[in-house]
């Protein structure tokens, strides 16, 4: 017995795998139409205060944009190979390769940090606390508002992006995971996959768009 | 599976109401019918509590000044009415409450696809509910259900717990609709293709579309609003260069969509009771079916026509003044198909028949001064009045209250095995009507004249109308009770129910009334479709289950 029961209601495992990744991909499309909302307000505002955002754009660090893009780009290739290996029955792989992702993870959090700290000592806070002296357009002050709510957001699901991992590492280690039944694995890299491609329009918007 | 079947003939399995006693049976449950039955109770009691929040405002506008309450208990009253029944009944009442009950057995499954993520959204339904009821035990929100910025982020009431509450909510709404999704993709028995899903469940599918799409955008706004109420966070706050206006095109672009959330599943509960009825097929299936799709489609496209007097170009205002009424099109095509059926067919004149008709006139009424209020130039006479307050009242109450009504009868033999009084059902409903009639046919009037929504006191000319309204709400709260009683009354002393007492051809009635937990003795097989009137109840139901192998 390894864990995967067919539950009473569907017919086949492969219905029931269906209707695991159809469900997954369904609130895979929420979490979208979610982050859509916020993307859909800057550029609203973008469209109000073009030269502003652009200036606000270019005080953002790019090097650590760029850089904390490419850990998530590898995280997410080293949590796709968890699915290579349940295919290829190396199930022996993924408890490391869910360890390292989450070790990516946790880098990304840390550069995110140091980030946020950089903009808290320059006076860079969100809202109504913005208190920094260069900067005092109204453009910039929504710039930083966004940027806050946006990556602050996005931490969250890369939070709860690892505590997914992690509970999946442990289960990994009890070797639950084979050619034939890794749908819930599959489902949990999707997860982390939105985490990615999230941040992938994170980067242009705060970081790359600066003419 | 096989093996089950001729073990059942043996012992008959109990039905749902009596497989397990005792209260963790219920509250651990993952059968979808126990499910439903819990959040049965639950929403018909917000159902009741918004209602009296309702007769406490109607009671207080009796008079042109202070009756009862003053006016900022008024303004809590009015926010608490519409957060209760938007979110707490209107939002899950139909999904909930009867999807959750027979769209598995509709599809000839024994469950939902994801029993557990369904008890999911029942717990957090009523984590959200418990956060809403403590917001309003800490004084409420005076903002009105929209929570309009900036006045939601600076009011000094209790807005955030009942934000939060609501946010909670949507979680609920999210995970019943994955649910709903993916059951209908996955759990048609063999022999449903799509084409020959009852028509209820088409509209529970489009619904549970629109629910997984519009509602993360309301649970983000939702935030924004509580972190800025909170925390100063205020990404709307002009203060900071913020465009309060972008709040509202964020919450209308879910709450919009809501409007159809509501009344596509009581499209779908009228599309089931018509044709039983009238004991005929559909004027045409597929008009019904895809116009649901077609609405949940354009529904996503009109939320501008709420921000017309907001600030918005000609051109943009005319766009969406037309793409809304598109969804007049849609509705209408429906409202023919309805009508259509009944043409030559075989009418029996029961109580969710009777419901219907009160449906059909007032959603008529609703949906036509819904195009009315689609065109700029009169939506600007008429915005933030009465004529608006009158128009979704129509629709909700008149369209989606009347389909509830009209559900929780028709369904009632199959849900606990028992018939009601159907003299008592006929008047209650009729009362209903007359009821819904005289509360808000006088607010056209009233808007119409310029009384503004949402006002504590009023000009002495308008007292009339306002006693109209106001004695019509009395009547519509006695119906409810009256239509509630009939009903509770029927569950301990109504004669036993057969297992398809209004001869349906739907395939929720194949199973016994009140159905075993797998809903059916044997899985079904369905060469026929839901409508075959043609075929007697008996050759409907031979053609329901596989041919019995063991006498072939």
């Amino acid at each position: 017995m390894n864990g995967h029961r067919l539950a009473e209601q569907f017919s086949t495992f492969a219905k029931q795998d269906h209707a695991a990744r159809l469900g997954m991909w369904g609130f895979l499309g929420s979490e979208v139409t979610l982050f859509g909302g916020l993307f859909a307000l800057y550029a609203a505002y973008r469209a109000m205060y073009g030269h502003e955002f652009v200036a606000a754009v270019g005080h953002n660090n790019l090097a650590i944009g760029t850089i904390n893009t490419l850990i998530l780009l590898t995280s997410s290739f080293t949590v796709a190979l968890t699915v290579w290996a349940a295919r290829a029955a190396r199930s022996k792989l993924i408890a490391p390769l869910l360890g390292l992702t989450i070790l990516l993870g946790c880098v990304f959090l840390l550069l995110k940090g140091i980030e946020w700290s950089q903009h808290f000592h320059q006076g860079i806070l969100p809202g109504l606390h913005y208190r920094n002296r260069e900067m005092q357009e109204f453009g910039a002050k929504v710039f930083f508002t966004l940027y806050f709510i946006m990556t602050g957001l996005h931490a969250i699901h890369v939070v709860i992006g690892i505590a997914v991992l992690g509970w999946f590492a442990v289960q990994a280690g009890r070797r639950l995971y084979t050619p034939e039944h890794h749908v819930t694995l599959e489902m949990a890299t999707l997860y982390w996959h939105l985490v990615d491609i999230v941040w992938i329009f994170l980067w242009p918007a705060f970081y790359l768009m600066r003419g | 599976m096989s093996a089950a079947a001729p073990a059942a003939q043996n012992s008959p399995a109990p039905d749902y109401l009596h497989d397990g006693s005792g209260i963790a049976s219920w509250l651990l449950t993952r059968d979808h019918k126990r499910i439903a039955i819990m959040f049965y109770v639950l929403i018909v009691t917000f159902l009741f509590l918004g209602g009296i929040f309702a007769l406490v405002l109607r009671t207080e506008l009796l008079t042109p000044e202070r009756t009862i309450i003053d006016a900022t208990t008024y303004n809590r009253m009015f926010t608490m009415h519409g957060v209760t029944m938007v979110w707490l009944f209107m939002i899950p009442a139909i999904p909930n409450i009867f999807g959750n009950f027979v769209l598995p057995p509709m599809l000839g499954a024994k469950d939902l696809a994801f029993p557990r993520l369904n008890l999911a959204s029942l717990y957090v339904y009523a984590i959200g509910a418990i956060v809403v009821l403590a917001g309003m035990v800490a004084g409420g929100a005076d903002t009105g259900w929209t929570f309009y910025v900036p006045y939601s982020a600076e009011t000094k009431t209790a807005v955030a717990p009942v934000v939060a509450g609501i946010f909670i909510l949507g979680f609920s709404s999210i995970f019943t609709a994955i649910n709903f999704i993916a059951t209908v993709h996955t759990l048609r028995a063999e022999g449903i293709s799509w084409m020959r899903m009852p028509l209820f469940a088409w509209g529970i599918y489009a619904t549970s579309i629109i629910m997984l799409l519009a509602t993360p955008v309301l649970a983000l706004v939702l935030v924004l609003v509580a972190i800025d109420h909170l925390f100063g966070f205020g990404v709307f706050n002009p203060a900071i260069g913020g465009d309060p206006v972008l709040f509202q095109h964020l919450f209308w672009f879910y709450s919009h969509p809501a409007v159809y959330i509501m009344v596509l599943p009581a499209m779908g509960v009228i599309s089931e009771v018509v044709p039983t009825f009238a004991h005929r097929r559909p004027a045409s299936y597929t008009a019904i079916a895809i116009s649901s799709l077609g609405i949940a489609f354009v529904g996503f496209l009109s939320w501008g026509h709420h921000l017309f007097v907001a600030g918005m170009s000609e051109l943009d205002a005319g766009i969406f003044g037309g793409l809304s009424m598109f969804v007049a099109i849609f509705s209408a095509i429906k409202v023919f198909a309805w009508t259509g059926t009944l043409y030559k067919g075989s009418i029996a004149f029961r109580t969710p028949l009777l419901y219907f008709f009160g449906f059909l006139f007032l959603f008529i009424f609703g949906g036509m001064t819904g195009v009315a209020v689609a065109t700029q130039g009169l939506d600007v006479h008429w915005h933030d009045t009465y004529f608006i307050v009158a128009h979704f009242h129509f629709i909700m109450v008149g369209g989606t209250i009347t389909a509830f009504l009209a559900a929780a009868h028709y369904w009632f033999p199959k849900m606990f095995g028992r018939m009601y009084s159907e003299r008592v059902g006929l008047l209650a409903s009729a009362a209903v009507f007359i009821g819904f009639f005289f509360t808000f046919f006088p607010q056209f009037l009233l808007g119409n004249l310029g009384m503004p929504r949402r006002y504590y006191a009023y000009p002495a000319h308008f007292q009339f109308l306002n006693v109209l309204s106001t004695g019509g709400a009395w009547l519509l709260g006695s119906a409810m009770l009256l239509a509630l009683g009939n009903l509770v009354v029927a569950l301990k002393y109504g004669k036993p129910a057969t297992a398809n007492p209004w001869h349906s051809r739907s395939y929720e009635w194949l199973s016994a009334s009140p159905p075993i937990t797998h809903n059916f003795e044997e899985t079904p097989v369905i060469r026929r479709d839901p409508y075959c009137y043609v075929l007697s109840e008996h050759e409907s139901r031979e053609r329901s289950f596989p041919p019995s192998e063991t006498a072939a």
